[in-house]
């Protein structure tokens, strides 16, 4: 019984986070440490191990904050503030998460009618997935900034531009994993809706486009995860007042290191949140579909 | 003037010689009639005062347009496996006859319409601020592509390696780390930018660091995959030949990880490229491809921009396309590399 427990994946995760709780107390000592001892001697203060240790963990501008200072200004920036004040944490969120998705919604459509064009055209497959894959190895997220200014010079702002860069990123996945998802029937199933005298457009909405759920899901995992990145990356240009990016940015000029924490920690929650969300869609799909789990 | 004319000739002989398209000699020829249709119009797009083209210039565009889509078609309808060589060079033709296509586009609108260059300079333009950039540019590619991002890409997926490795060793630590390192992969890293630019100051080093958070995860994730790739069957079969660990690892596990390995080095590639440029955006000494992009566009010199993007997004297709090289050089043994 205890041996089953202890090899439980909740145990083991458990052990694996509070070992790096652990080592992240630790790391913020260490890395205070050479700042508040230089300050201790500048001001000729008395000081032992256990001040350094607890002045190392209560910094104001810590260069490594402990985890506890990170909870609490995570408290204070979401429950302390009302949800639509420059300081609340769930209204940067929010602008964060509404281009993430547009962007999403963007890049999905695109990235399937791509793929539909793909796997019916045969110019088009020749033609346009070399030139997809090729998109990718370029670091688009170098062009975020600049499609942002441009846009703003013809009087885009606010919303579209961060959600067209969130579209560009996340529709390759979603391409990619069309084509392999609309190719996955086998040549039999094909053959049967030949015998069916089906058309073109009775095999894609009844073979095609079912067989390629499972694919087009996985692609969605990713690519809302990337998609949030794009949005993140868009608010960095100055200009962008509100978003997760900005805060970054903001508590970057400043020397805001908490600020900066807090806004990475809502930026994994968001990221968690939305793989999960997809992940329930899935689920809920695939019964819908008859699949047994 | 005379070369416009030439594409109607390429028409008129498909039109009246049915047969033209079948034989390879036709589909060179028609081609390049075609593409001498596209030379000529982009010249007399250039010398026309920009506003004062007339309607008829872009129903000829529309119909070229039509005739090299008909030019693809016939392309990629030749069946590529009868010939490897020539089989590889039609599959490089057709994607480049369509990425000239949309530069063509892309020059003609420009030119044509008179967009204002800070919108999208011609591709023609950042052409010519390239060639005047040369040494800006390579300043920038040395500091941002040679240091920052080689060396947090070789840390990066050296150290997910080895630690995949070790984890690999410790059943406790795999069920523990494995789920945290699938999520790790899904959250955005390089938000951690400003705070490694806070850190290791503003020279490369801070990128670097960036660009090992970034790279760290898919390592690891990838590899423990790819070491719970061999089959029981092979493991049973080592087994019965005394081998230890080691000769496992090295003999069979490690080779069967290896697709999985360089998939993580292809993922890797980009984030490493990209890490790098956003990190620049926190802070640099002057110079780097991620400063000259940020400034650039502050001094709306759009062109230049441009042409700096156009390095990012060259050094990133080479670092691709070399990985992927070497990929077919060490797993070519795959069932994915077989010719179907």
């Amino acid at each position: 019984m205890l041996n089953q427990f202890l090899k439980s994946s909740f145990v083991s995760i458990t052990t694996v986070l509070a070992f790096t709780a652990l080592i992240w107390y630790a790391a913020a000592v260490y890395l205070n440490s050479a700042v508040l001892i230089d300050k201790y001697e500048r001001h000729k203060v008395e000081w032992d191990f256990s001040k350094l240790v607890d002045d190392a963990w209560s910094m104001d501008r810590p260069i490594m904050p402990a985890p506890h200072q990170i909870f609490f200004d995570l408290k204070k920036s979401i429950f302390g503030y009302k949800i639509n004040s420059k300081r609340s944490l769930v209204y940067h969120g929010w602008v964060t998460i509404s281009s993430t998705m547009v962007g999403f919604a963007m890049g999905g459509v695109l990235g399937i009618l791509l793929a539909v064009g793909i796997v019916h055209v045969p110019t088009l497959n020749k033609s346009v997935l070399p030139w997809i894959i090729a998109s990718q190895t370029i670091p688009i997220l170098a062009i975020a900034p600049m499609i942002i200014v441009v846009l703003g010079a013809i009087g885009v702002t606010g919303l579209l531009p961060k959600a067209i860069i969130s579209a560009y990123l996340c529709f390759f996945p979603i391409a990619i994993g069309m084509v392999k998802g609309l190719r996955s029937p086998e040549p039999m199933h094909l053959d049967l809706m030949k015998t069916y005298n089906a058309t073109k457009s009775q095999v894609f909405r009844k073979l095609r486009w079912p067989a390629s759920t499972p694919f087009l899901f996985a692609s969605f995992k990713v690519s809302i995860a990337i998609s949030l990145v794009g949005a993140i990356v868009g608010e960095l240009p100055a200009g962008a007042r509100a978003g997760l990016g900005a805060r970054l940015l903001t508590g970057s000029y400043y020397g805001q290191t908490v600020q900066i924490w807090s806004a990475l920690f809502v930026a994994s929650f968001v990221a968690g949140s939305l793989v999960l969300l997809m992940t329930v869609l899935e689920r809920k799909v695939q019964k819908r579909m008859g699949v047994q789990a | 003037m005379l070369f416009a004319l030439l594409p109607l000739l390429g028409s008129a002989i498909v039109l009246f010689r049915k047969g033209a398209t079948e034989q390879m000699l036709g589909k060179i020829v028609i081609t390049i009639l075609i593409l001498c249709g596209s030379m000529a119009s982009l010249n007399s797009v250039h010398s026309a005062e920009s506003g004062t083209l007339s309607w008829g210039i872009w129903l000829y565009v529309l119909t070229l347009t039509g005739l090299l889509w008909a030019v693809m078609g016939f392309w990629s309808k030749v069946d590529t496996r009868l010939n490897i060589k020539i089989g590889i060079a039609i599959n490089l033709l057709v994607p480049f006859l369509f990425g000239g296509m949309l530069l063509y586009f892309w020059e003609m609108i420009t030119v044509g319409f008179g967009v204002p260059q800070v919108l999208l300079p011609p591709p023609s333009m950042i052409g010519v601020a390239f060639g005047n950039s040369l040494e800006t540019l390579w300043a920038d590619f040395q500091q941002t592509f040679m240091k920052a991002v080689l060396a947090g890409f070789f840390m990066g997926c050296g150290s997910g390696f080895v630690v995949a490795v070790l984890v690999d060793k410790v059943p406790f630590l795999q069920r523990g780390l494995l789920p945290l390192g699938n999520l790790a992969s899904a959250l955005p890293i390089v938000g951690v930018a400003p705070i490694m630019v806070m850190w290791f100051g503003f020279d490369w080093q801070s990128k670097a660091a960036v660009v090992i958070m970034m790279t760290f995860f898919p390592m690891l994730v990838n590899t423990l995959t790819g070491l719970k790739a061999t089959e029981r069957m092979e493991l049973d079969l080592m087994h019965s030949y005394a081998a230890n660990y080691w000769q496992m690892l090295f003999k069979v596990r490690l080779p069967n990880a290896l697709p999985f390995i360089f998939n993580a080095l292809k993922i890797n590639s980009t984030l490493a490229l990209i890490g790098a440029i956003v990190a620049e955006f926190f802070g640099t000494p002057i110079v780097g491809m991620g400063f000259r992009i940020s400034t650039e566009i502050g001094r709306m010199n759009v062109d230049v921009v441009w042409a700096s993007i156009a390095v990012a997004a060259l050094s990133g297709s080479l670092f691709y396309a070399l990985l992927a090289l070497l990929e077919r050089q060490f797993t070519g043994w795959h069932p994915s590399f077989r010719v179907g």
